[in-house]
């Protein structure tokens, strides 16, 4: 390759992340899910003609990061790239074919140039609502869930799919966002695609494919290298959390060898009876993005990087279940999974791996109305978040997502949008988990209904009964918690009824510490003292700090 | 005008400019070092200079215009003071857990910016408000009473106040500030309720204690200021440019100091929008690139894009997320770590990249020869022949141009098996590649077409990459205005007397209470009209309402023009917002519910006029001096520039392409596929070949 060849192809690349990019800036700004707009719970990519993924935009969820690029596959699968025409675009929320669960749309629109399919532009975006049980864990099987849409056309050669547009609507509790969501994810498509077109002219290009291949090859060998420094070996962990109705062991063998790296999750708890179950692309998602934060993660995400990374699991265990599971819930485990293979990785990187933080995103949905509390009809789905791990040199970040990279919703959004008061949100004295570096906090919430009535919470809380461990000597993170403001201690998975007058209290977990608690250096525990984030009798106690 | 003269002086973080514009709009301009620990002085200096050059006295000065960096300078190294917050119970950390997320998802090691205030001076007030601004919890004056000690024991020097839903009611927070001035007479207060009253109580927060930290700093440095002008002779009021691009004065700025933080990129925009009202241009992409980041800002119908948030301090790669949130009005731009000075390295990937490091003026670029070791886009230009060594800067810094070769081969070259030029090359069209990209997703934000606007590019580095840059975005005009090296000073002239106030008060379209609505506009109107009357005393007001819209549960509101007539029929606003939102976003949701979540009234003085620049006819061809091999980047290939030096040229005068036009702070490239001519007021103008 010329000098100047090899420096197009680098302008080229340049221009299909700018693509992706933008495509997912279309989407957020139009989504109706507040997860996708606030939360960049979405992803966006484009692929070649087989289905390998090209360039993905870097958004707010790992959940979708090769998740969406298996579904592709699926879709390509049903509908053979030659059997696609101009102005048709594809649709499904099967979470085993998509990124995990019913809430989750994708859709696919190829591209064509000269009349012939040249790309497809993918995205997926998380809607509010699929109608069944509601968003939760409550589900024993996915039928229980709502609606599913196998993949199928959304617009056949630029004609809507009426009949099925209007199946969705008549099942779901928000039609009109439904509908609004499926569009906007229809448009950052067609965003992408006319600009994909364009720049294929300026570059005087008629497919990408070539360039696709060069793209995939560079990527693939940079993550190898980067794998290719960590020792050679297999390493164990494994984690034990709450679960819905009992505790599930998630447990990782990741070997590091000149192939890459494989995720092994044999000898992980079964299948759940609740909807906390995980198909293997969300499995494969979260996995992967545990392994990518410590090791490549320079690298662009693409078929060429993400094929270093190679992830299995048991089928029939919750991290490979099979239909007719119960999935909706599936983040609570998912989200826990990049704790595992940091864990493992841990003792082959210790330099760069933090500890085990709360990781599961807290996310009570607040509803009233008919037949959860009475009163006036409201939903609303804030998220919260705990204490991330100790790093590598620096404490944990308090209150902080992690592995999502979801945003907060603000406490006077959700009182001007729903009958709520937060009457607290604060960080939770002594829930870091002590250590030389310590974990982040955790908060403190406290909900009531504006007019003291009766509401109901349905909650997917974990890391209630089994904390975020600490490492070397740290402590544990402290545990979450959901109660009554009167002390009456609730599950931390399902609905439950908050009585009249009564309020609710959240506490979310924090993270785990490294190293010995009495090895802090003082003028840090001085500050943690004097900041309300360590007490005094924690410091005298873990940190071993002598009075005076 | 019976004056002189107008003066105008940008403080930045290098360079004082100062510009003095006289009756016949003739400019003199000085630029001097900026005096960090005494700023007034450099601009006492510059303006004596200026004022001698010109042979003007003090006091044939009608107006003094100062725009500056201070405020943003003093937050990004935390010089500000010592600031305490007065928070509602139970939500004293809202400013430490800000979204509580990463900006950088595959990073496990970045950290936010630490907040303003430690957790021991946020303290805690018993009272809360709900959403309409109805009392849930009075205000307990003791508890207000009780944070007294902690102030006077840390020796706090200003205050903020933030109290849940303030913008619905400010009575918790002024009856609070009454409470503690009345201890401490002396401590500066700024209250979220009259420096942002805005919901959304993180930003709301971020902003106050940011403007309280600011805040005795500023106001100090302007008084002093104020009385340095006066005891020198200058008897002329004194106007300070705000972030939004219009001026107050100083009492308004001593206020609210936070609304000062981009007051030069303010006036770049401001300068360009103006050019665009002098050329007839109504849409443009100005393109300001200096030594450290690009700028580049949307011009529509002759006015600047404007927000209503901005990020002091991105510190994580200029990344959106790593900065502060400060709401307040601001000329909406998109930045990025590409200048002059941007270092280019090659990544694990083998991919060339480019900044946002940046080697500054100390050491510099390579070829400045003191010591910088690293390539930058100005070696790169160096070497591809764009910069002529003996007339960089005026012929002030000697450029080395084997400095140069030597780290691009070395850095970039070596690494990709490139020769220095095939290097430089890489490395100039990846920065030009990113600049692109960043204004081509600043457009698609806004929902804006960016291929059929003309380009006004100015700042040290952008006459050299204008040209390219306009190639990869398809644009077809480019415009080099005169003294662009100033060209935010210069700004400061054309900007009008203006003041924005927006507040929340959240409502259904189909509850619209147009009472309610319309007290508030009453109040929003006294407000910024006294502001704006005491910066242009007697001049006629314009006023400019927004709504700020959106559908039922999305989280994002658009701005929604409200006409003039001031109406805010239910009917009428709905038209309104289904055509700003179909413009954003293509379609609208029909039968879905919509609110409005705030009300923002703008009054403004008239801007300067600004005199139409008439067409040039009868165009003479000028042939070059010199010429050059110059690596032209569209081809990759070197081709034969000719040479012109931009003071010998005259209105009427064309310049094929390719060529270069030297002045001395900057070069313009005319790449092969413009040509060049000069207007009548002196403004490069690239043009597009027919062919090309």
């Amino acid at each position: 390759m010329s000098a100047v060849d090899q420096i197009r192809l680098q302008l080229l690349w340049s221009r299909l992340i700018a693509i992706v990019e933008e495509q997912a800036q279309t989407l957020m700004r139009t989504a109706f899910s507040a997860t996708v707009r606030e939360a960049g719970d979405l992803s966006a990519g484009v692929f070649d003609t087989t289905g390998r993924m090209l360039a993905q935009a870097v958004t707010g969820t790992p959940g979708h990061v090769n998740a969406m690029a298996a579904s592709v596959g699926f879709f390509l699968k049903k509908f053979p790239i030659r059997s696609m025409e101009p102005g048709d675009i594809l649709v499904t929320n099967d979470p085993w074919e998509g990124t995990g669960h019913l809430n989750d749309f994708t859709v696919v629109t190829p591209v064509f140039k000269n009349g012939t399919a040249i790309a497809l532009f993918a995205a997926t975006s998380h809607i509010a609502d699929v109608g069944g049980l509601g968003f939760g864990p409550d589900a024993r099987q996915v039928y229980e869930e709502g609606l599913l849409v196998p993949i199928s056309h959304l617009f056949r050669k630029g004609e809507a799919n009426a009949t099925l547009i209007e199946m969705i609507r008549a099942n779901v509790r928000d039609p009109q966002a439904a509908e609004g969501d499926l569009y906007s994810l229809a448009a950052c498509n067609e965003a992408g695609r006319a600009r994909l077109l364009e720049t294929l002219d300026e570059f005087d290009l008629d497919r990408l494919d070539d360039v696709g291949a060069l793209i995939i090859e560079n990527s693939r060998n940079a993550m190898l290298e980067e794998a290719r420094r960590v020792a050679f070996g297999t390493y164990d962990y494994s984690i034990r959390i709450d679960g819905y109705d009992k505790p599930v062991d998630l447990v990782a063998s990741v070997t590091i060898g000149a192939t890459g790296v494989d995720i092994d999750f044999s000898g992980t708890s079964p299948a759940s009876d609740y909807g906390i179950n995980v198909p293997l692309t969300y499995t494969q998602a979260y996995a992967s993005f545990g392994a990518r934060c410590v090791i490549g993660n320079m690298v662009p995400n693409n078929a060429g990087s993400l094929g270093v990374v190679r992830v299995t699991a048991p089928e029939g265990s919750i991290l490979n279940a099979p239909r007719p599971c119960a999935v909706s819930a599936r983040h609570t485990v998912g989200q826990m999974l990049p704790d595992v293979v940091l864990g493992a990785l841990s003792k082959a990187i210790p330099e760069r791996t933090p500890a085990e933080g709360a990781s599961c995103l807290y996310l009570p949905v607040l509803l009233g109305g008919r037949g959860v509390g009475g009163g006036e009809e409201f939903i609303v789905n804030p998220f919260y978040t705990g204490g991330a791990g100790a790093r590598p040199g620096k404490d944990g970040l308090s209150c902080t997502a992690f592995p999502s990279g979801v945003r907060n919703t603000p406490v006077e959004i959700n009182e001007a949008s729903a009958p709520i008061v937060i009457w607290k949100k604060e960080y939770r004295t002594d829930s870091a988990g002590a250590g030389r570096l310590r974990g982040g906090l955790g908060q403190t919430l406290v909900f009531g209904h504006a007019d003291g009535a009766a509401f109901a919470v349905s909650k997917m809380f974990d890391r209630i009964r089994h904390p975020a461990r600490g490492r070397d000597g740290g402590g544990d993170g402290g545990k979450g918690g959901a109660s009554l403001d009167d002390g009456a201690q609730l599950r931390g998975m399902g609905r439950d009824l908050i009585p009249a007058g009564r309020r609710l209290v959240v506490e979310t977990p924090g993270g785990g510490g490294i190293g010995d608690p009495a090895a802090r250096d003082r003028n840090l525990l001085e500050r943690d003292i004097r900041a309300g984030f360590v007490s005094e009798s924690a410091a005298r106690g873990q940190y071993r700090l002598k009075s005076g | 005008m019976k004056f002189e003269a107008r003066l105008a002086v940008d403080i930045g973080g290098t360079f004082t400019d100062v510009v003095l514009e006289r009756r016949d709009k003739s400019l003199v301009t000085v630029k001097t070092l900026t005096t960090p620990n005494a700023p007034e002085e450099g601009v006492l200096i510059g303006a004596a200079e200026a004022l001698f050059l010109a042979g003007l006295n003090p006091a044939d000065v009608g107006v003094i215009i100062h725009g500056t960096t201070l405020a943003t300078n003093a937050l990004i190294e935390k010089r500000g003071a010592k600031t305490a917050l007065l928070t509602t119970e139970g939500h004293r950390d809202t400013l430490e857990m800000a979204y509580e997320n990463r900006f950088e998802q595959y990073d496990v090691m970045i950290d936010r910016p630490p907040p303003l205030v430690p957790r021991w001076l946020r303290l805690p007030v018993k009272e809360r408000l709900n959403a309409r601004g109805e009392t849930l919890v009075a205000l307990d004056e003791a508890s207000v009473i009780a944070s007294l000690p902690a102030l006077e024991a840390e020796q706090i020097e200003s205050l903020a106040i933030g109290f849940l839903h303030s913008y619905a009611n400010p009575e918790h927070e002024l009856r609070a500030a009454e409470i503690i001035s009345r201890a401490m007479p002396r401590l500066s207060i700024s209250l979220s309720s009259d420096v942002a009253p805005e919901i959304r109580e993180y930003e709301r927060q971020t902003t106050t204690v940011a403007n309280a930290y600011v805040r005795p700093l500023m106001e100090r440095y302007l008084r002093s200021l104020a009385a340095g002008f006066q005891s020198r002779g200058f008897s002329c009021p004194f106007l300070l440019v705000t972030s939004g691009g219009g001026l107050c004065t100083v009492e308004t700025a001593a206020r609210f100091p936070i609304r000062l933080v981009e007051s030069g990129p303010a006036g770049g925009a401001v300068l360009a929008a103006s050019i665009a009202r002098r050329l007839d241009i109504p849409e443009l992409l100005s393109f300001d690139m200096g030594g450290t980041t690009a700028k580049m800002c949307l011009i529509d119908k002759f006015e600047c894009s404007t927000a209503r948030v901005f990020e002091v301090d991105r510190s994580y790669r200029f990344k959106k997320g790593s900065g502060m949130p400060v709401r307040i009005p601001v000329i909406e731009l998109v930045e990025i770590g590409a200048g002059g000075g941007s270092i280019a390295h090659v990544d694990a990937l083998k991919r060339i990249e480019v900044g946002p490091d940046s080697a500054g003026a100390e050491p510099g670029p390579a070829c400045y020869g003191r010591g910088g070791e690293n390539p930058t886009v100005t070696d790169a230009d160096l070497i591809a022949g764009r910069i002529i060594p003996e007339k960089f800067a005026g012929g002030s810094i000697a450029l080395d141009a084997r400095a140069a070769d030597a780290a691009m081969t070395r850095a970039v070259g070596a690494p990709l098996g490139l020769d220095a030029a095939a290097a430089a090359f890489g490395v100039s069209e990846m920065v030009d590649e990113s600049m692109a990209a960043a204004a081509r997703a600043h457009a698609v934000e806004q929902g804006k077409d960016i291929r059929k606007r003309a380009m006004i590019a100015f700042g040290g580095a952008a006459p050299l990459h204008a040209a390219r840059l306009a190639e990869k975005l398809g644009l077809s005009r480019v415009i080099i205005p005169e003294g662009a090296g100033v060209g935010s000073a210069i700004g400061f002239l054309l900007a009008p007397a203006s003041y924005e106030i927006v507040r929340s008060l959240p409502m259904r379209l189909d509850a619209l209470d147009e009472a309610r609505v319309g007290a508030l506009f009453l109040s929003l109107r006294d407000e910024a009209s006294d502001v704006v009357r005491a910066a242009a005393p007697g001049a006629r007001l314009a006023e400019t309402r927004t709504a700020y819209m959106r559908y039922v549960g999305q989280g994002y509101e658009i701005p929604v023009p409200i006409d003039l007539d001031g109406a805010v029929a239910p009917k009428k606003l709905n038209e309104n917002f289904e055509r700003a939102y179909r413009v954003l976003y293509g379609r609208i949701i029909p039968g879905m519910a919509v609110e409005i979540l705030s009300w923002s009234m703008r009054i403004s003085a008239p801007s300067p006029e600004a005199a139409r620049v008439s067409a040039v006819s009868d165009l003479r061809e000028v042939a070059a001096g010199a010429s050059l091999e110059v690596f032209e980047a569209s081809t990759a290939d070197w081709r034969r520039y000719g040479v012109h030096d931009r003071s010998l040229l005259a209105p009427g005068d064309k310049i094929p392409g390719p060529a270069l036009i030297v002045e001395a702070q900057t070069t313009t490239v005319v790449t092969s596929g413009f040509d060049a001519l000069i207007d009548h007021a002196r403004n490069i103008i690239l043009l597009r070949k027919a062919d090309a």
